[in-house]
């Protein structure tokens, strides 16, 4: 017995699945690899292998991850398979235009997420672990269709023109997605490692925002069509930058939800202590907890992404640092979290005020994720409502 | 980091120590610095002063001056705040590091047992296993753990063993806030506060005047060095240069530059949408050191570098473009004859056209334009509308209209027309003139018709004959002041109709006709107004329609050009002038920059990056246990800590402890 006790979390490890799993990652990565050798930079070889051993990190204690990313692979290599090298296809084929085309896809994603926030809440108030469990199934079955949406929407842009190809990253409307799907895995999470459930409405609650948003910008603005890039956002750098900055909003935004429930529970816990919600939810000390893993995740992926975002700026604007409007919101925003993060650790803050600050500091995240966009104009304009 | 002291016997200097190493100081100064960020996002930072004048007024112009709003992150108070928070930063690292090196180290093996009694996380059992084997067997289950583990012998024969994983957490601490004090120290290296502080103590001015490069004063110029700065400069194809302008308050700061570039090549591509794909400068960098001079092409993220410095795509513009005009009178003045003259973008020129002298002055061409349809009703469509070019009629009294014509003619309704854009001044929307063309597509039919609305003596023609046919048609008899009075009238309504089109003969009508008389006269002068250009018309047009659809043709025409003639009043150019030909010449904007703090700033990223993860990430774990002999059983006593994740500190203290008891095959209490 000289296993480490307990790492990534409580559960017996499985030496033989995990092995199967980095086994698995690592063939599909060389596959790539060889396959793909003649187009590939160094850069994006670089961005290949560390993603690759990133899912093999995700997966390996965690096997509804593992399930997620196989289900996606097939699903995705499926509609590239039906399109072929004819965009026209995924109109006509029943397959693509009902369920793998990305458009059709956000669409079920959008409708799935709908329903787990549903099923999450009522799984809460009616004390139906079931339901409740059901909640867990739409959620990862929405993130999974985003996922796919997004690979697929990916070839696609490859299939309108090989120059206008690009990874769905580019703009408000694809970064939404994203924001759904990587705050969705965020809290699937939590949710196994805490073992609790009665979460879940409340972060899905702010994903179906996103989603309502992601609708409305689809059916009054056609964001949805594909963009091809304009030449500041041609860069390597995007393929990570993006992704880093999002986990650091959806850390964030969860970590409001979470806030939320907080201070709903200890509400509820002073006016009637034996009711639904002061019983139902998680101890205020668990959620307390989350709280703070949340937006410690948040925080240093963000930190992470806003380095990287100067370090292309650094080859892009012609400076790592311009006082650009999002730059500076991104500084803000880390500020803030700097400053919680502070009052937790080192003044040991916690409980309702910190709760407060966590669901103000959303609404800071929020303005420079999207206010930004809306109202100030600068060198990151890309994505305008 | 630590909370303050109040003790009286600090002296001054330690209680302002203190005082900058408070924990609530430093947060206060991480949200003011938050907030004060907020300003420079609303407000748009460095432009130009009278855009700020005309926003604010002269008034709050000049508090907001004052407060350097118009560059926020270099103003005086805004810096201030970032050095009290990287004193304060520095004041926590210098206090907190000693400590925290001796604690990553420190096993502390002088841990009474009743302080490990008292512990949050603490058991106790007894054991069948001799002391020896037990502390072998602890010792050994730590180490497989990861724990560095030291034993150290205690009184009455019992063995304490001091264990340890997760050190470096204390690390994550040091590197994060390093970092910060490196990044702000860094970033100070690159920023313009040197060039300010120069400008303040009289060393430099900045030049505001618009003025070639060479007559730059000295004290506007910056010789080469070792100081950061960003600079942008816009080089014509072909032409090269040794300077870059940084644009400083409300002028400029001349940076010469130890190499020359030029800009062999610049390029746009585009999608097949037309939206643009890359910009492109095909550079060569001149200099003495270089034993050839060195081609490279650049792009936007693909800067060129060299000596330290980087020279980036930034912008473009036209370089001069040459073009071949045709004049158009419009105007009588003007003349009939068209004129042909070469001129380039940025020329201006003395036109003279009749007695009226005009400065023309050339200001913007590009090769195409695949733009919204201004005249579609559906905003998004787009259209290609070909070469334009962009020039400003200014009058001797120094006003000037700007104008931009299209050179693709855009139909409408099924007729094309030349689409010239009017404004007054750069605020304004442009409102456009639509030139009709002929049936060869081309302005003649328009400019013959003109021709003949300014002359009199046609006009006379046409008048006489019509005012006998409506006499004639009259009662037939003839009567001269009759006559005279409506050949006047006719003559005077097409001159009303040149001068100010529909809109000048509805005023005539309304305030010169009685007002019994208007409901009967007005309608008919305007009637006859049309049936005068008509007349015109077909009197010069040289082809005579042999079919109705040629015809019908003729007449719309013919409405199209009294549409544009009516509207040439508020055009107020005398000319209208079509590109014949351009040689087209692009000017590529470079930024070039030198940033010698970015290293120390990426390292300052890298310690960030690498302290946060520890920190949240490696949590610090101390073990002991006291292994202890008493009348023959041996008991061991196992306390921890830890100072991150609580929660699963709970869960792998009941694990350990599960762990260890087991292998020593306990009878637990």
């Amino acid at each position: 017995m000289t296993n480490n006790i307990g790492i990534l979390n409580n559960e017996p490890s499985r030496p033989i699945e995990q092995w199967l799993w980095r086994g698995l990652i690592f063939i599909a990565a060389a596959l790539l690899i060889v396959r793909y050798f003649d187009v590939l930079d160094s850069y994006e070889l670089s961005i290949t292998v560390f993603t690759a051993a990133c899912l093999a990190f995700l997966g390996q204690n965690w096997p509804g991850f593992r399930r997620h990313i196989i289900i996606v692979s097939a699903l995705s290599f499926f509609a590239i398979q039906l399109y072929g090298d004819d965009l026209g296809i995924g109109k006509t084929n029943f397959f693509l235009s009902f369920i793998l085309a990305s458009q059709s896809a956000f669409m079920w994603m959008s409708a799935l997420f709908v329903m787990a926030t549903f099923a999450y809440f009522s799984g809460l108030l009616l004390r139906s672990p079931f339901t409740e469990k059901v909640g867990t199934v739409l959620t990862w079955s929405a993130t999974t269709m985003g996922v796919v949406g997004l690979m697929v929407r990916w070839r696609e842009s490859y299939l309108i023109s090989p120059d206008v190809g690009h990874i769905p990253v580019s703009n408000l409307y694809e970064v939404f997605i994203l924001f759904a799907v990587i705050t969705a895995l965020l809290y699937l999470f939590y949710e196994r490692r805490y073992q609790t459930r009665s979460l879940g409405g409340f972060v899905l609650l702010v994903i179906s925002a996103s989603v309502a948003f992601q609708l409305w910008y689809t059916f009054e603005k056609q964001a949805h069509e594909i963009q091809p890039l304009v030449p500041a956002l041609q860069s390597y750098w995007m393929k990570i930058h993006v992704p880093a900055n999002f986990v650091g909003y959806g850390a964030f935004a969860m970590a409001a939800m979470i806030g939320v429930a907080y201070l709903f529970k200890s509400w509820r816990q002073e006016i009637n202590p034996k009711g639904l919600l002061a019983t139902s939810l998680p101890d205020l000390s668990i959620m307390d907890d989350l709280m703070y893993k949340a937006i410690a995740l948040g925080f240093a992926f963000f930190t992470v992404a806003t380095v990287l975002g100067a370090l292309w700026a650094a080859e892009a604007w012609g400076g790592y640092w311009s006082w650009d409007p999002k730059e500076t919101w991104a500084l803000i925003v880390w500020l803030n979290y700097a400053a919680w993060l502070h009052m937790r650790m080192t003044k040991g803050w916690n409980g309702k005020p910190m709760a407060w600050w966590a669901i103000i500091g959303l609404f800071v995240t929020l303005f420079a994720f999207i206010g930004v966009n809306m109202f100030l104009s600068g060198l990151h304009s890309y994505g305008t409502l | 980091m630590s909370e303050k002291s109040n003790s009286p016997r600090h002296s001054l200097s330690q209680r302002l120590f203190l005082f900058l190493g408070s924990m609530d100081l430093a947060i206060t100064l991480l949200l003011a610095l938050a907030v004060a960020s907020i300003i420079g996002t609303v407000l748009q930072q460095n432009q130009p002063y009278t855009d700020y004048v005309i926003k604010f007024g002269p008034f709050w112009f000049e508090v907001f001056e004052a407060a350097g709003l118009y560059d926020v992150y270099s103003a005086l108070w805004f810096l201030a705040i970032l050095c009290l928070l990287v004193l304060s930063t520095s004041v926590c690292v210098i206090r907190n590091t000693p400590s925290m090196l001796k604690d990553m180290f420190n096993l502390r093996t002088q841990v009474q047992e009743k302080s490990l009694r008292a512990m949050h996380h603490s058991q106790q059992w007894d054991t069948e296993n001799n002391l020896k084997d037990s502390v072998a067997y602890v010792e050994a289950t730590l180490d497989a753990q990861g724990f560095r583990v030291k034993q150290t012998p205690k009184d009455g024969g019992a063995v304490l063993i001091s264990a340890m994983r997760g050190g470096m957490n204390r690390l994550g601490y040091i590197f994060t806030h390093l970092a910060i004090i490196i990044i702000c120290l860094g970033g100070l290296l690159d920023s313009n506060l040197f060039l300010k502080f120069a400008e303040w103590q009289g060393k430099i001015s900045i030049e505001t005047r618009d003025i070639p490069t060479s007559e730059i004063p000295n004290e506007s110029r910056l010789a080469v060095g070792y100081q950061a700065f960003r600079g942008s400069i816009n080089i014509p194809e072909g032409r090269s240069a040794q300077v870059a302008f940084l644009a400083m308050k409300d002028g400029y700061l001349l940076q010469e530059l130890p190499f020359r570039v030029e800009v062999k090549d610049f390029r746009i591509e585009h999608y097949a949408t037309g939206q643009p794909k890359s910009f492109e400068s095909d550079l060569v960098v001149y200099d003495d050191d270089l034993e050839k001079p060195l081609e490279q092409m650049i792009a936007v993220n693909h800067p060129l570098l060299y000596k330290g410095y980087a020279i980036y795509q930034a912008s473009f513009s036209d370089g001069g473009t040459g073009l071949n005009l045709e004049a158009w009178p419009l105007d009588k003045q003007a003349g009939n004859e068209t004129v042909s003259f070469d001129t380039r973008v940025f020329d201006s020129r003395k036109m003279h056209w009749g007695d009226e002298t005009v400065q023309l002055e050339m200001t913007a061409f590009r090769p195409f334009n695949i733009n919204p349809d201004p005249t579609d009703d559906d905003p998004e469509r787009l259209r290609n509308f070909g070469p334009s070019f962009g020039f400003k009629i200014r009058s001797n009294t120094g006003e000037a209209k700007e104008y931009l014509n299209y050179m693709l003619p855009v139909p409408r309704n099924g007729r094309d027309f030349y689409l010239s854009g009017v404004r007054n001044s750069p605020a304004e929307e442009f409102g456009y003139l639509y030139l009709p063309l002929d049936a060869d597509g081309e302005l003649v039919g328009f400019q013959r018709f003109l021709s003949t609305l300014h002359d009199s003596e046609k006009i006379e023609q046409v008048a006489q004959t019509m005012m006998l046919e409506t006499l004639e048609s009259l009662d037939g008899k003839r009567d001269e002041t009759l006559e005279q009075s409506l050949k006047q009238t006719l003559n005077s309504l097409v001159k009303m109709f040149m001068r100010g089109g529909f809109v000048e003969v509805s005023d005539f009508i309304e305030t010169n006709i009685p007002e019994t008389e208007k409901e009967t006269l007005g309608p008919a002068y305007l009637s006859m107004l049309r049936e005068m250009l008509a007349r015109l018309y077909f009197m010069q047009a040289s082809d005579v329609p042999s079919t109705e659809q040629e015809a019908d043709a003729q007449l719309v025409f013919l409405q199209d050009a009294v549409d544009a003639i009516g509207s040439l009043s508020r055009y107020g150019s005398p000319v209208y002038l079509e590109l014949t030909d351009y040689d087209h010449v692009e000017a590529s904007g470079l930024q070039i920059a030198r940033s010698p703090g970015k290293p120390i700033v990426y390292l300052g990223c890298a310690l960030l990056i690498v302290g946060v993860f520890v920190l949240f990430y490696l949590p610090q774990r101390r073990l002991w246990i006291r292994v202890n002999e008493i009348n023959g059983r041996v008991n061991l006593l196992l306390a921890g800590m830890s100072n991150r994740n609580p929660r699963e500190f709970d869960q792998y203290f009941e694990k350990i402890t599960q762990h260890l008891k087991l292998a020593s095959g306990n009878s637990s209490k």
